[in-house]
């Protein structure tokens, strides 16, 4: 990536988009502390990530951010709830099994939190995904195509959870996606070509 | 060509994926085993078939226990037959104040007369061979009796009366055969010192031999003259019977390592198993994307084979040097458990069998997914989701169950045997089995208690079910071989010893003169010793029961003990009383001032070998004195109260006519070594063997066999461990991608590691806790019912196991997974 500058506010929704190759991705992982630049600097949440170790941004991640895949990555060894469970106990949270409960019933799961990701549909992954990620009432919410694996109907409904939960929890929410409707939703569209912000 | 050669250029940058390591190290580890009791197997036996011949030092032996008619001797020389003659007897021998126990051998010229002696300057040094015997004034001692003794070339020695010059060492005879059981160390003298020794008293227990040699022609018409001349008390052997036992010993032995070494070579063929799924899973696109480009079903499989083959031919190499240099390393710990110090070096078959096995295993265990590898569809490059039809059941188990069955088959040679060895590792493997998925499930219920480390950690064992069940029962059964060895070596010694009263005889003296009977009491009892009662000892041989010839008659038992009961002659007594020790159990024991007729008391051994009663009839020869009495009693006899007891009491009065000696235990407290040399001074014909030397030879003899099966079980242990590796490979990708998506969601380092390691802990302590649990049963069972002796768990057994069980996994875990739980969490988002 050459030349990357921007800043996005607090509560903010912003899309990144931008063809196969484009740096999408290389660029969501840096912002979430995930890969670092060889040059410039990075700051999340007041904290300069390029300042920090690894641990030190694993740390950062467990207490203020939130992830969403496209290929959902639950833990297959745990349950619905333990997967939800799983940043609470990393960022060492009171009362773990009750908010991890909680927002599963938010997300309409609350019958299936001893179900094993493989017992469970795409839709109903995503949604644990979406559970494990706002349970910690995280600063920034990182999405990477996260309607990429659904069919269009379920998609659909995802996103609009993930807009409900956002805007309820007033979490900043940075999204890479292909889908031009999904981008228009956001208040803001970074648009990535040959590894450079092109639009902003 | 085309094949060979991409199998060759991928081969290098396959390594890097690390199942073919696994494959590597699990073959290398079968084949070591295998080449390493090979080895070890052929070099023993051929000793033994060589010793065999020679083990005589004649062509015909005549043993007995009383002197042979010098007749025999004058009647071989006029017939152009050599002879020799041994006079053999135990004695303690003196270096100054130090005293050892030794088997005293007194030889003629002429002897050996078929192979040769070796001697040597120092102790266990190579020796050469001699035709001489020692020269009156001369010893020849062992190198395990000078060794003991201390000193060397020069060193006088006492034997009895008579004091002896060292002037060469013994390194073997050639009919000491193989002993596994050689209690004492030995010497040889010249015949004409013994009279000097006066170690020879009325009633002594000496074996007196006759060797005879000659040209094949000559001695086959020796032979039957020499076999009229036999009485009852000799012993006929030549070289058609020199050592079958022993040969069926070794035999047996070999056998019994050869299935435990099978035990690692299944265990490592699990692993094989495991490496080639995971190198079949890895290939399924290359090969789709292979077949797209118009690579055939066999060019494909080939290219796979061709690698799996030279992987196997690397770890027939590296398994065969390794099995060579245990063994090299297992015979030169042993060595004291052979009989000779020089064994014939190793034949090359081993190495053949390393590699047949080696090709044989990959060919039932990594044959079948391979097939199945080729038969993935090319259309899987556009739609992953595309695989190989599955496998038809005996195309995926046939090759391996084949090669299971062949691979016991070739080791026992024996349908019965094979079919019972199969039954019973199925079963075994499969109880274990059992147990781990128990242990699993049961695991799997704490995993709301605990913390985030662990609850990942015991969520992994219970996702891969099926690998945790595996790698507990592999590891397991490893590790539980070795644990029960340590247990009944270890545990019911000590059980055994503590059921002994602390004041329990520790010595034995045999070969009492009757003459010196009453000063021998006083001589103990003076220096405050304490003797247990004093029984006359004479030599009688079982002659009839109820009329009948003993050596016409079958026994309901044919084992060793009916034979031996019947046939030999064997120690008898006479009583007026019986100690506690002797428990009746059938009929009734005489009044203590009986003088009648004669009656006999039976051990219930002896009683129930020759299926005999009271009431019965029983015929003997004592001394040459034929008589017959009643059996009126039948006693259960508590042996190891060290108090002296026989199988055979004769009532007061019926032995009077034959001289005998005398035998009795004492305690003394604390042992004085100088009140035995004083005592073997005095009554120079008496033996004395010190229980506790005895436990310690008995005891060295029984560590060695042991280190001999541990080392075997070792790569048993060490296969389990490979299990653990091939299992924790084969999930390599899902384990690096966890632990990536661990360190996204924001765990650090040390959590990701810890929740691995969590995982390790607790299948090495699954592991752990079922071996212990097994060598805790199989050691109460031995104890309880085959020793008989209470049985105590070993404070220190559920330590050792638990412990290093879950030490060793954790260690082989971490090494296994160390690169992939420092996962960059980049992976997450490079994974889609």
């Amino acid at each position: 990536m050459h030349d990357v500058s921007f800043d996005i506010a607090k509560g903010e929704t912003v899309a990144i988009t931008g063809a196969s190759g484009a740096g999408k991705s290389t660029l969501l992982a840096m912002l979430a502390g995930l890969d670092l630049p060889t040059a410039g600097h990075l700051w999340l949440d007041g904290q300069d990530l390029t300042a920090l170790s690894e641990d030190g941004r694993a740390r950062l991640r467990a207490q203020r951010v939130g992830f969403v895949f496209q290929s959902f990555h639950l833990i297959p060894s745990l349950t619905a709830l333990e997967n939800v469970l799983l940043p609470l106990e990393l960022a060492q949270r009171g009362n773990a099994q009750g908010q991890a409960r909680e927002v599963l019933e938010r997300v309409g799961l609350a019958p299936r939190v001893d179900h094993y990701p493989r017992q469970l549909s795409g839709g109903e992954q995503q949604r644990v995904a979406l559970a494990r990620a706002f349970v910690i009432g995280p600063a920034v919410l990182f999405a990477d195509e996260p309607t990429g694996n659904l069919d269009a109907n379920t998609g659909q409904r995802i996103i609009e959870l993930m807009f409900e939960m956002n805007r309820t929890t007033r979490t900043t929410l940075v999204l890479v996606t292909h889908e031009q409707e999904l981008a228009q939703r956001c208040d803001r569209i970074l648009h990535m070509h040959a590894g450079r912000l092109v639009t902003s | 060509m085309h094949a060979l050669r991409l199998a060759l250029r991928t081969l290098l940058r396959e390594w890097r994926s690390g199942e073919l390591g696994v494959l590597l190290l699990a073959l290398t580890t079968a084949v070591a085993a295998l080449t390493g009791v090979g080895f070890l197997v052929g070099r023993i036996d051929t000793a033994v078939r060589e010793q065999a011949t020679q083990v005589l030092a004649a062509d015909v032996r005549v043993s007995s226990t009383q002197p042979l008619p010098d007749s025999w001797f004058s009647t071989a020389s006029q017939r152009g037959v050599h002879s020799a003659r041994i006079q053999t007897l135990l004695s303690v021998v003196f270096r100054g104040d130090d005293s050892q126990l030794a088997n005293v051998e007194a030889v003629s010229d002429g002897y050996p007369l078929r192979g040769t002696l070796l001697v040597a300057d120092q102790a266990f040094a190579d020796g050469s061979a001699t035709r001489d015997i020692p020269a009156p004034g001369q010893v020849w001692p062992s190198s395990k009796l000078i060794a003991t003794l201390g000193g060397g070339i020069g060193t006088k020695l006492a034997i009895g009366a008579a004091t002896l010059t060292v002037t060469r060492i013994l390194i073997a005879r050639p009919d000491q055969g193989v002993n596994l059981a050689d209690l004492a160390p030995s010497l040889i003298m010249n015949l004409k010192d013994l009279p000097g020794t006066q170690l020879i008293q009325p009633g002594s227990r000496v074996s007196y031999s006759g060797l005879f040699a000659a040209d094949p022609a000559l001695i086959r018409a020796f032979r039957p003259w020499l076999l009229e001349q036999i009485r009852p008390a000799d012993r006929m052997r030549d070289v058609s019977d020199a050592s079958p036992q022993l040969e069926t010993a070794v035999d047996r032995a070999g056998r019994f390592l050869t299935l435990a070494s099978l035990v690692s070579v299944l265990l490592c063929s699990i692993a094989v198993a495991m490496s080639a799924r995971q190198y079949v899973r890895r290939h399924l696109d290359a090969v789709a994307l292979l077949k797209t480009l118009g690579a055939t079903r066999a060019f494909t499989l080939t290219v796979s084979l061709l690698q799996l083959v030279i992987v196997a031919l690397l770890a027939s190499a590296m398994g065969s040097v390794i099995g060579f240099l245990a063994q090299e390393w297992l015979l030169h710990a042993v060595r004291g458990l052979l009989g000779t110090t020089v064994l014939p070096p190793a034949n090359l078959a081993p190495l053949g069998m390393g590699v047949s096995a080696a090709l044989a295993v990959l060919a039932g265990f990594a044959l079948p997914p391979l097939l199945q590898l080729a038969r993935v569809p090319p259309l899987r490059v556009l739609r992953r989701d595309v695989g190989p039809p599955p496998p038809l059941v005996i195309l995926a188990f046939g090759p391996a169950l084949v090669v299971v069955v062949g691979l016991v088959w070739w080791a026992v040679r024996d349908v019965r045997l094979a079919v019972q060895f199969l039954i019973g590792l199925s079963v075994f493997l499969a109880a274990l089995a059992a147990a781990g998925y128990v242990l699993v499930t049961l695991c799997g219920r704490l995993r709301g208690r605990v913390g985030v480390a662990w609850r990942y950690g015991i969520a992994n064992l219970s996702r891969r079910r099926a690998d945790s069940m595996v790698q507990i029962a592999a590891f397991g059964a490893g590790l539980m071989v070795l644990l029960v060895l340590g247990v009944v070596r270890d545990d019911l010694e000590v059980d055994w010893r503590r059921s002994l009263p602390a004041d329990a005889p520790n010595y034995f003296f045999v070969n009492i003169p009757p003459a010196d009977s009453n000063a021998f009491r006083q001589f103990i009892e003076q220096r405050g010793a304490r003797l247990s009662r004093m029984l006359p000892m004479l030599r009688g041989r079982l002659t009839a029961i109820n009329g009948e010839d003993v050596q016409t008659m079958r026994f309901a038992r044919r084992g060793g003990d009916a034979r031996g009961f019947s046939g030999r002659e064997q120690n008898v007594t006479w009583a007026s009383t019986l100690g506690d020790d002797n428990q009746i159990v059938a009929g009734s024991f005489w009044p203590s001032d009986y003088h009648g007729a004669p009656q006999v008391s039976l051990a219930t051994e002896f009683q129930q070998s020759l299926g005999v009663g009271v009431g019965d009839k029983v015929s003997f020869d004592v001394g040459g004195e034929p008589f017959e009495a009643t059996v009126t009693s039948v006693r259960k006899v508590k042996w190891d109260s060290f108090q002296p007891n026989f199988f055979v009491v004769f009532s007061p009065g019926v032995l009077d006519a034959v001289s005998g000696t005398y035998l009795t235990s004492a305690y003394f407290h604390p042992r004085d070594p100088h009140v035995m040399a004083q005592l073997a001074r005095r009554f120079p014909s008496v033996s004395i063997f010190n229980v506790d030397d005895l436990l310690a030879q008995v005891r060295g003899i029984i560590d060695k066999a042991v280190l001999a099966v541990q080392s075997v079980f070792a790569f048993t242990l060490f296969a389990g461990l490979v299990v653990l590796l091939a299992a924790v490979q084969s999930s390599r990708e899902e384990r690096r991608f966890e632990s990536a998506m661990l360190r996204t969601l924001g765990a650090r380092g040390a959590t990701v590691w810890q929740g691995v390691m969590a995982e390790f802990v607790a299948l090495g302590l699954l592991a752990g806790s079922l071996a212990v649990a097994g060598a805790a049963l199989a050691g109460a069972f031995v104890a309880t019912r085959v020793l008989q002796v209470p049985y105590e768990l070993d404070p220190w057994l559920p330590l050792v196991g638990i412990g290093g069980g879950a030490l060793l996994v954790c260690l082989s875990g971490w090494l296994a997974t160390r690169s992939v739980i420092s996962q960059p969490p980049i992976l997450t988002l490079r994974g889609d």
